[in-house]
């Protein structure tokens, strides 16, 4: 009972300093968060309490422990309702804002609405809200089946979940009302940075805990990347919000990086953050359920254990070709895309192994829609990390740098890869998580695939178009030495690409709104009565030796 | 030499030949004798656990 009163005067206290915090606030922006961080202490003191177990605790009956010999999915169970949410509102948000440059009117003339302010909460909500609720959600999954043991510290894992949500609305509420560094992918405020940092703590003592605890000996190669992308993102997110707030109380704060330092520190974090959060954390995805769902083994676990150093040892470097052409030195320009290109072979390794995997069971692709999915994730790791080190050669980047084609690439990469495997994983661990037979649906995710599929191909190719275009059209010289075309130009032009682009993300949203309603009736224990997908066919009537020949005219 | 030069002269030199070693070991680990049957092994892990798989 004392805990209980002590927890919830903790929870009292945070209220009342977020009180305190509103009271002395410099800027609105700082006070709508610490009314969001008061009403979050309250919401986290009322569960407290409501949960409690008087009985229990009157019986002085305190920390039974929790039964050994089952997995503790509770915090995979609210990931995976997270993950859908958040992506649903990511590809939403993903789809005005497309809407928006296509018609400029969607701005609606507010300044909290206008593609400035929508575009991070768009890119946030799928990386980090989306994408990071799918990795917490799956490595808590997986790091208990390949560790056979129980999650390790239940209470913290709790409380990373519901702080890592409090972080996405501090996070998505700020990029409203103009609370930014203006850092890309690491936009949040340093109130905001140092919260993530304590949930992130709290993360990597979970994930370790678990690994320590395991009751197998070897730690199997999903778990190295999983943890590789947690330690990785928690150093590169301490170095680049390094920065100094003007006031505690207001949301402001200035980079203790200047100049081309901080854009270096930046962009070490920004492709970083690609390696290590979008690649390395959906590898550990892809080489755990990949081999699960296709009933085989990993096609090669030294290549797995070989595609992992070298992703770990070169992806640190490639940073600077997001900087070429700039006041960065030329050599470290060099480096970033020498190291780019090299990136290319573990990546493709990796790609191959995945795939491989399917050795002697590719009759699936056409029978099972997850694995279809699967494969086409991988196929979008491959084209990706192969477009990506293309790029990052200074003669093709002066072409495709600050144009569409950077957005067509991103895309190839998130939609395709990420998306798709994030999906899968949630097909595959849904029925599991609730107790279901199977899915509600195996059609469903066979429309969700070919709606996401179709969707990405509109958005790709119309960015290549678009981007290479724009790249030229930059470029077009006239006789005497005067550009040809105005930005505004080439601006108009990109609309029919703009259009095709709005249209792949709504069949993109399109399939992921098929995905929420197929998983809700999965998890509500209904089942689709429908034809199983098509097996191979078989005609009795055909199966009998041929009667003997009758003569064949000649020719 | 400033701290910049020292560290990146450093960088270039050593710290090159050092994460080159580094790199090489582990990667020649996984060719290690024996490796192969403990690598099948691994990869084999995951399907031992039938009730909760």
């Amino acid at each position: 009972m004392d805990k209980l009163v002590m927890k919830s005067a903790g929870w009292m206290l945070i209220a009342l300093l977020a009180l305190t915090g509103f009271a002395l606030s410099q800027d609105p922006g700082y006070s709508v968060h610490m009314v969001i961080i008061g009403l979050a202490a309250l919401i986290a003191m009322g569960a407290g309490m409501k949960g409690a177990d008087y009985a229990a605790l009157a019986r002085g009956a305190l920390n039974m422990p929790a039964d050994q010999g089952l997995y503790d999915d509770d915090p995979v169970r609210w990931g995976v309702i997270a993950t859908v949410f958040w992506g649903l509102a990511g590809f939403l948000v993903g789809l005005f804002i497309a809407l928006q440059l296509a018609f400029p009117a969607l701005n609606l003339g507010l300044e909290y609405t206008s593609f400035g302010r929508l575009r991070p909460l768009h890119t946030s909500a799928v990386i980090f809200a989306f994408g990071g609720n799918a990795l917490i959600a799956t490595s808590f999954y997986v790091v208990q089946r390949t560790c056979r043991a129980r999650l390790a510290l239940p209470k913290m894992a709790r409380f990373v979940f519901w702080g890592y949500q409090l972080f996405i609305v501090l996070a998505a509420t700020g990029y409203v009302m103009g609370v930014t560094e203006g850092k890309e992918y690491a936009e949040p405020e340093w109130y905001v940075d140092l919260w993530l940092t304590i949930v992130w703590v709290c993360y990597l003592l979970v994930f370790g805990g678990t690994i320590i605890k395991r009751r197998e000996p070897h730690i199997y190669v999903a778990n190295w990347f999983y943890l590789s992308f947690i330690i990785t993102i928690a150093m590169l997110h301490i170095v680049n919000n390094l920065a100094i707030p003007v006031s505690i109380f207001g949301s402001k704060s200035y980079s203790a990086f200047a100049g081309v330092q901080d854009a270096l520190t930046q962009w070490w974090y920004g492709h970083n953050a690609v390696g290590f959060f979008l690649t390395a954390g959906f590898l550990a995805m892809m080489y755990y359920f990949v081999p699960k769902q296709a009933e085989r083994p990993v096609y090669s676990y030294r290549l797995s254990i070989i595609h992992f150093w070298s992703l770990i040892f070169l992806y640190i470097w490639a940073g600077p070709h997001h900087l070429h052409y700039t006041a960065l030195p030329d050599w470290a320009q060099t480096l970033g895309m020498v190291f780019s290109i090299m990136l290319w072979m573990p990546s493709w390794g990796g790609m191959i192994n995945g795939l491989m995997t399917l050795n002697g069971a590719w009759d699936k692709i056409r029978t099972d829609p997850i694995i279809r999915m699967m494969v086409m994730a991988l196929a979008f790791y491959g084209m990706s990390t192969f477009e990506g080190p293309l790029m990052s050669i200074k003669a093709v980047n002066s072409l495709s740098h600050y144009t569409d084609w950077t957005i067509g690439h991103v895309h190839s990469g998130a939609l395709g890869w990420n998306g798709m495997i994030t999906f899968a994983a949630l097909y595959y661990m849904t029925p599991r998580l609730w107790g279901r037979t199977r899915l509600y649906s195996l059609r469903a995710v066979n429309w969700h695939f070919w709606l996401a599929t179709i969707g990405i191909v509109l958005y790709a190719a119309a960015m290549w178009v678009a981007g290479i275009m724009q790249g030229l059209m930059w470029r077009e010289y006239g006789a005497d030495g005067y550009l040809v075309y105005a930005f505004s130009e080439v601006v108009s032009a990109m609309l029919p690409m703009y259009l095709i682009r709005a249209t792949g993300g709504l069949l993109y949203l399109s399939g992921a709104i098929i995905m929420a309603w197929n998983i809700w009736m999965t998890i509500a224990g209904k089942l689709r009565d429908e034809k199983p997908m098509r097996d191979a066919a078989f005609d009795p009537a055909k199966d009998h030796p041929l009667p003997a020949a009758t003569a064949i005219p000649a020719a | 030499m400033s701290l910049y030069d020292t560290l990146r002269h450093f960088a270039d030199s050593w710290g090159l030949v050092f994460m080159g070693v580094l790199f090489l070991t582990f990667i020649g680990w996984t060719f290690r004798k024996g490796a192969s049957a403990r690598h099948r092994d691994a990869a084999h892990m995951i399907f031992e656990d039938h009730h909760n798989g």
